[in-house]
């Protein structure tokens, strides 16, 4: 029983604040990947935490400030570009969206880094730690503002906004996300414009990428958008309970996450991904719609049925 | 030895140089490889392999004796060998899609790299170089490697070229074929993540992506030919690293890999605008004369029309004729004629103010009306077509239809003198109205 209460007696009321930041930086992430799964477009998350990255150097060079908010609406409107780029390509000629993926956010990712080596010269605030790990393992020395006569970390603040914003806007256009993630066609007889769905939904998926990667990093974003989501399909085939499947696991992988993160003294971001691995490959033996371990179990039951129906058919 | 003792022939003694060496190498190996990358629609898949070598450089960092860098860049492509099994595996027992497949192994094998690099962080010193490549710490013995990777790699694509070209396309035809499919998939994935770890310590992770994409994307804009995109996705891939190289030589704070990216994006930018067939300005163009062709032949068939009305009796149309029938101005009627002057297919008469047609003219004329209703009489006839619901479609269609379809239909229809609405289908070879 030692294991359980460890973070406890280790960080005291700091472990419910890694936690629950871990939560809110997952939980955004979590309903909106699971639209992106659906709209298959899963890597667009990919390439959006990669080549918002000219946008935070451009605004930074700017502003000079790594909190400023520019720093947001430049990293915005940089993975908005990657996205019309690689509409650009993949509409306007027969190279296939995945290459055209590949093509936008590689060369703004460049982009970025070379004006991140030629601009900001040698000392450089946007270190390629943070871009790794991000900064969730620093967040008790944050920091930390009263609220309600409790000493609150100022990320979380800012993340539980982001996160009710984000809940708020997905409850606000449910019907359009819905209608568009399964038949873009009859989206649009309805008048939503599929072209302004599009562009509104990379747009809120840039915004949560950059909330999100401050915290986690650029590559573990990618796995709190797909995770969360994709186990949540692996069990059920209805919308609704997958949303709220994949915000358990935006939670089970909070806390799994702050466990790992205490048990083997590592870093704090990737344990969260790291259970959420499991959590997925747990929903991938055991999910009540595709779980291999149901698959083998009926082909067992099946095989003397199959044997009995071809000897039938033989004769 | 001999063999060897070619490759220490070639390799040069500055540092620049040796650079310069290795982004060619790496431009051709990987825009070798990239051709079937781009054509089989995985291109993600050499993102996804190279975050998924993250734990096995990181356990080889760990556990290999003096860091060797042989046993790093085995544990590394076993893990890049067990992610792309994972993407398979996920792909073909569940109902997740190969963008979802991908983003889970990318995402998961490195969170798991990073957690475990954070764990040994004495251990792991040299993640970040694998990690964001370095080209300058590329020394002799990696070069050979390198040289000695990319010759395996043309060898083995050119001696299974052709079976590697069909399953490309389509996996099914090329099992029904003969071709083991199974064993022919396991040396794809192979070969690929070979030469993404090769790449890695080169370019980097994200950018080894771009040399796997971006030049066969620029290749496949600018060929049909499979053995040409071959060889142009490499050339491109030799060019951008020539470009790239050169530049971070020269100018100083320049970062090689992404230089090199940014080059190959450069071309591909370059070829996305100009290829003569694929291309978006060759496209807009056909697009352009498509249109005024469109534009032209419909005021030849307004002229008909408006003598087929009067009955073939009058020679002259006047333009006020025209843009009546055209339902536009006299002005824009004016210029649709002067189009058709200069093909010669009208000529002014008289004060400028109405036109005839010339023999040309009424040939092609008479071939656009007797299209159209020969259309709408296919339509209505044989495909139940209500008559009233006919126009549109032979509106677009009448510009289209060839020489041979025409025969046909005419065969099929048995040969029709009107059409559903009882006018009169013209025969352009008699070369006179019917009238």
């Amino acid at each position: 029983m030692n294991y359980l209460t460890i973070p406890w007696e280790n960080l005291g009321f700091g472990a419910f604040w890694l936690m629950l930041m871990a939560f809110l930086v997952a939980l955004p992430c979590s309903q909106m990947g699971s639209f992106l799964i659906l709209r298959r477009m899963s890597l667009t998350g990919d390439a959006i935490s990669h080549s918002v990255f000219p946008g935070v150097v451009i605004a930074f060079v700017f502003t000079g400030d790594l909190a400023s908010p520019w720093l947001i609406i430049g990293a915005g409107l940089a993975g908005l570009a990657s996205t019309v780029f690689i509409e650009l390509i993949h509409k306007k000629t027969r190279v296939k969206q995945d290459a055209a993926t590949g093509i936008s956010f590689t060369a703004l990712f460049a982009l970025g880094v070379v004006l991140m080596e030629t601009m900001l010269g040698k000392n450089v605030d946007l270190d390629l730690d943070c871009v790794l790990h991000g900064r969730l393992g620093l967040l008790l020395e944050e920091q930390h503002r009263e609220i309600f006569g409790l000493m609150v970390p100022q990320p979380i603040l800012i993340m539980a906004g982001v996160a009710l914003l984000t809940i708020f806007l997905m409850m606000l256009f449910y019907r359009v996300l819905l209608l568009s993630a399964f038949d873009q066609g009859l989206a649009a007889s309805y008048g939503y414009k599929p072209a302004v769905i599009h562009y509104c939904t990379m747009f809120a998926v840039s915004f949560i990428v950059v909330a999100a990667f401050q915290a986690v990093g650029a590559i573990l974003v990618i796995a709190l958008l797909i995770l969360p989501g994709a186990a949540a399909y692996l069990c059920t085939h209805r919308l609704k309970i997958m949303l709220l499947l994949a915000s358990i696991h935006a939670l089970l992988s909070a806390v799994g996450g702050l466990y790992l993160h205490v048990w083997f003294n590592t870093d704090m971001a990737s344990a969260v991904v790291v259970s959420g691995g499991v959590l997925l490959i747990l929903a991938w033996l055991l999910g009540p719609v595709d779980g291999l371990m149901w698959k083998w179990l009926k082909d067992e039951e099946e095989t003397p049925d199959k044997d009995a129906s071809h000897s039938a058919c033989s004769e | 030895m001999n063999f060897l003792a070619v490759f220490d022939l070639l390799i040069p003694a500055t540092g620049a140089g040796k650079a310069i060496l290795a982004a060619v190498l790496l431009g051709a190996g990987a825009g070798l490889l990239g051709s079937f990358v781009v054509l089989r629609r995985v291109a993600l898949m050499g993102d996804a392999i190279s975050h998924a070598v993250l734990p096995g450089v990181v356990a080889g960092l760990i556990y290999s004796p003096d860091r060797h860098p042989g046993m790093i860049f085995l544990c590394a492509a076993l893990a890049g060998l067990l992610g792309a099994g994972i993407v398979r595996a996920l792909m073909s027992t569940t109902r997740l899609k190969s963008d979802t497949a991908l983003g889970i192994v990318l995402a998961s094998f490195f969170a798991f790299g990073i957690m475990w690099q954070s764990r040994n962080q004495a251990g792991t010193a040299g993640v970040m170089n694998f990690l964001f490549g370095n080209i300058g710490s590329i020394n002799a013995a990696d070069l050979k490697m390198m040289m000695v990777a990319t010759v395996l790699l043309c060898v083995v694509v050119f001696v299974l070229k052709r079976p590697l070209l069909v399953m490309s396309f389509d996996e099914g035809f090329s099992q029904a074929l003969g071709y083991p499919v199974r064993i022919l998939n396991g040396i794809f994935y192979f070969l690929l993540t070979f030469s993404v770890v090769v790449a890695l310590q080169a370019v980097g992770v994200v950018l080894v992506s771009a040399m796997l994409i971006t030049p066969a994307a620029a290749a496949y804009l600018l060929t049909d030919k499979f053995g040409k995109m071959l060889l142009l996705s490499m050339a491109f891939g030799v060019l951008s690293g020539i470009i790239g190289g050169v530049i971070s030589a020269n100018v100083n704070g320049m970062p090689t890999g992404p230089v090199i990216t940014l080059a190959a994006t450069v071309v591909f930018a370059a070829v996305y605008f100009v290829a003569p067939k694929h291309g978006v300005l060759a496209k807009l163009l056909r697009t352009v004369k498509r249109r005024r062709r469109v534009r032209r032949e419909n005021t030849l068939k307004a002229i008909y029309q408006i003598q087929e009305s009067g009955g073939f009796t009058h020679e002259d149309v006047s333009l006020i004729e025209i843009a009546r029938k055209r339902r536009n101005t006299e002005d824009h009627a004016r210029k649709e004629c002067a189009s058709l002057l200069k093909y010669g297919f009208i000529e002014m008469s008289g004060d400028g103010h109405s036109v005839h047609l010339t023999a040309a003219g009424w040939k092609r004329a008479m071939e656009m009306v007797r299209n159209h209703r020969l259309w709408e009489l296919y339509l209505t006839n044989e495909a139940n077509y209500a008559d009233d619901h006919v126009h549109e479609d032979a509106e677009k269609i009448e510009h289209i239809l060839g020489a041979n379809t025409v025969k046909q239909l005419e065969k099929d229809l048995d040969f029709p003198e009107l059409d559903p609405h009882g006018k009169p289908i013209p025969q352009p070879q008699l070369l006179t109205p019917v009238s």
